[in-house]
């Protein structure tokens, strides 16, 4: 499938702030799923800690650039996009997605935050998709969009992790689990739980969903395990299979105040698998 | 003031024990943190010191088998450097269990929770090789001793450590001056990640008034803070950035050293906004999410009017009424759920010892993993959400239910009678419900598991 290339700035009038990244991701990164009336996916994959862009997608064809970073120039060549970026050597993997017109890049993209530099608050920012952070009760743009939707369902609403993403904060439902969790227990501890969890509406609600997503996870608790980012990205792409519509997760270790040319590459592998575990569960009839 | 022994212990402690007296009163736990620390005693945890010398030791043996890779001898030093290692990760799970048996123990929880407290203020870990099982030994060595002192010295103590000066990138951090960066053979930069979050989340806070230029000057400042190669503190002057720097409009001169340093440290201890930081995280940690106002502004008071001293700060928070009254009770996160678990049921000293490495990984880290908190490993310098939103999730719950349903049973076999464990874990008055459902139950594991996943056991 062809499209017209689509400028930089008709890309963000159209799909808004692309966010990214929010504090204190624990292991198991949150994947929250939304359904929705149509037939495009998207997910959102937030990298959190930062991820060094100008390394990522390097402007090798800017005279400056390499006077400027001298250090992270050497080792494996990039691999050329278009003449004037460069791909980092650790995504080359993704290379034949570049040449058949099914990854693009925004670059030098930014929000007006320059304050104190916060991870934490910079990255609130990005999922909250406003120019200040208003305080309490904030809500992420995704759940934002989700509102605005006709026929957004709520019970495969959900988020794989220990605590939702920013960006799906709000009115919309969203939902938190993680492929490996599953509540194994008979049905008269069940209905007894419930019971006592009744007084207390917030630890009902977390309960009762468990039992929703438990039910319908599939091959629960069944066999060997991968890598976690993998887990999760099998789990994302088999629901995105199904009625789910929009999929939101985190990646970690983005953070790479030193040392760059090691550790980066590690993190590139990481997003690198996770695209094409995606692309692969999800199937030529859903990526197209 | 409407103070329980009860709860004393669940708010300001690990809840119940069946095997221990609760305090009769606020000046009983405040007497409590300034006794002997029993509980260290009993279940001691080794210094950093104890790390160093694995470190010197693995790296030692390693380098001769790296040398001599084919001999008999490089091959017997590759093996002692592979058992020093386990054996170092082994005991870094025994320092877990002595956490845990110290929460089971102790007749004086609230030390052990405001240790738990400034422990997650003073988030540091362990990023590489064995320093990842540091954590502990930060922990007892510049954490424990200072959490009854002045707020300064423990800041101080947390700051320059050691592990703090690895997890936070400051071994690496040289002034643009200094001698070390004009070097051309070694790129050496400044590293600001310290002294940022030295302002935002140790003292200032990040709504506090400092800038980027605030969080530069303090990066200079804090040049030449480094280490040696086994991670002893050294002071390295070739590293710091000459001449003064201002902070906060302040300026910081004098020979490079720790004089301007520990100045800096002791101006931003006694800054009010880091007295309404203190405040604010003590409040939501140990009443609310959402504090009464005139509970942080008195903390904040306190704070300020005592030169930051935090045993009149711990007076203020537990003479408050509402510290006691406030009804929108906090959950515990995962390991405070597990500890007051294993208290409650009064799990043996002998039990929690014979622990095997897979039996801890098993029963207590997997768990608490699955629960939303792998343990002493947040994911940040921020340390872990106080947001019940964070811990109250559908994995969340299934995770807290599925461990106390299947678990306690291993912990000690001999489980309690449910109708006793109620009260054991609830005290004299638990709610109908919970009563009920621990008589209902059809296994006595699942009447321990409901008890343990009530809400009045789930919130503090």
């Amino acid at each position: 499938m062809t499209h017209a290339p689509l400028s930089r700035r008709q890309m963000l009038t159209r799909s808004g702030l692309i966010g990214c990244s929010l504090a204190a991701s624990p292991l198991w990164t949150p994947l929250s799923l939304a359904n929705a009336p149509w037939q495009g996916r998207l997910v959102v994959i937030i990298l959190r800690g930062g991820m060094d862009g100008l390394d990522v997608v390097r402007p090798t064809g800017d005279p400056a650039f390499a006077a400027l970073r001298p250090t992270l120039a050497k080792g494996d060549a990039p691999l050329d996009l278009d003449g004037y970026f460069a791909l980092h050597p650790a995504l080359r993997d993704l290379m034949p997605l570049w040449h058949r017109e099914e990854l693009g890049f925004v670059h030098a993209v930014s929000t007006p935050y320059r304050d104190k530099r916060s991870h934490f608050d910079g990255q609130d920012l990005l999922e909250a998709g406003t120019q200040v952070l208003a305080g309490a009760g904030r809500d992420g743009w995704l759940n934002r969009l989700m509102q605005f939707l006709p026929q957004v369902e709520a019970e495969t609403a959900y988020g794989i992790g220990q605590e939702p993403l920013t960006l799906l904060d709000g009115a919309a439902p969203v939902a938190n689990w993680t492929p490996d969790a599953a509540l194994h227990l008979s049905p008269q501890a069940l209905r007894l739980a419930e019971q006592i969890m009744k007084s207390d509406p917030q630890m009902y609600a977390a309960l009762m969903e468990a039992q929703l997503l438990s039910g319908a996870q599939p091959g629960a608790g069944s066999g060997k395990k991968g890598p976690a980012h993998i887990e999760i990205a099998k789990f994302a792409g088999d629901r995105l299979r199904g009625p789910a519509r929009i999929a939101a997760f985190s990646l970690n270790g983005w953070d790479t105040h030193r040392a760059q040319a090691r550790t980066l590459p590690r993190s590139l592998g990481q997003l690198s698998d996770v695209i094409l575990t995606l692309k692969q569960d999800l199937g030529a009839s859903v990526w197209g | 003031m409407p103070f329980t022994p009860e709860m004393a212990e669940r708010r300001f402690g690990y809840g119940l024990s069946p095997q221990i007296v609760p305090p009769s009163s606020v000046a009983q736990m405040l007497s409590g943190l300034q006794g002997a620390d029993v509980m260290a005693q009993a279940y001691p945890i080794p210094g950093f010191r104890h790390i160093q010398e694995q470190i010197v030791y693995v790296r030692r043996f390693s380098r001769y088998a790296r040398k001599n890779p084919e001999t008999e001898a490089g091959q017997a030093a590759e093996q002692k450097a592979k058992l020093a290692r386990r054996a170092l990760f082994h005991d870094r799970q025994r320092w877990t269990v002595a956490a845990l048996q110290r929460r089971i123990g102790t007749p004086h929880a609230f030390r052990e929770r405001l240790i738990a407290f400034w422990a997650d203020h003073f988030t540091a870990r362990g990023k590489s090789g064995l320093l990842r099982a540091a954590a502990p030994a930060y922990l007892e060595e510049a954490l424990r001793p200072h959490v009854s002192g002045k707020f300064v010295d423990l800041l101080r103590a947390c700051v320059t450590h050691p592990l703090m000066l690895h997890y936070l990138d400051q071994n690496t951090s040289a002034g643009p001056n200094s001698r070390a960066a004009q070097r051309p053979d070694r790129q050496r930069g400044l590293n600001e990640n310290l002294a940022r979050e030295v302002l935002e989340l140790h003292t200032l806070g990040v709504g506090g008034p400092y800038t980027q230029n605030d969080v530069h000057e303090l990066a200079k400042l804090l040049t030449g803070l480094a280490g040696t190669r086994d991670y002893s503190f050294k002071f390295r002057r070739n590293m710091a950035e000459p001449g003064a720097e201002t902070v906060l409009g302040r300026s910081y001169d004098g020979p490079p050293g720790l004089a301007p340093i520990h100045a800096v440290l002791t101006d931003l201890a006694l800054h009010p906004a880091t007295a309404a930081h203190i405040a604010r995280k003590l409040a939501v940690h140990f009443v609310s999410d959402t504090p009464p106002p005139d509970l942080i502004e008195d903390l904040q008071e306190t704070y300020l009017g005592s030169g930051g001293d935090l045993m009149t700060c711990y007076a203020a928070l537990l003479h408050h009424p509402a510290s006691w009254t406030t009804h929108a009770p906090n959950i515990r996160p995962p390991d405070e759920f597990v500890g007051a678990a294993l208290r409650a049921m009064a799990v043996k000293p002998e039990m929690m010892e014979a622990l095997r490495p897979a039996q801890i990984r098993r029963l207590l880290l997997t768990p608490m993993r699955l629960m939303g908190q792998a343990w002493q490993q947040p994911a940040g310098p921020d340390g872990w959400p106080e947001d019940d939103g964070a811990w109250i999730t559908p994995q969340g719950i299934a995770a807290r239910l599925d461990w106390a349903v299947n678990t306690p049973a291993q912990l000690r076999p001999d489980l309690p009678d449910p109708r006793n464990f109620v009260h054991d874990a609830l005290g004299p008055n638990p709610p109908a419900d919970v009563v009920f459902a621990a008589s209902a139950a059809e296994t006595r594991a699942d009447a321990i598991g409901l008890v343990l996943c009530a809400p009045a056991f789930q919130r503090r």
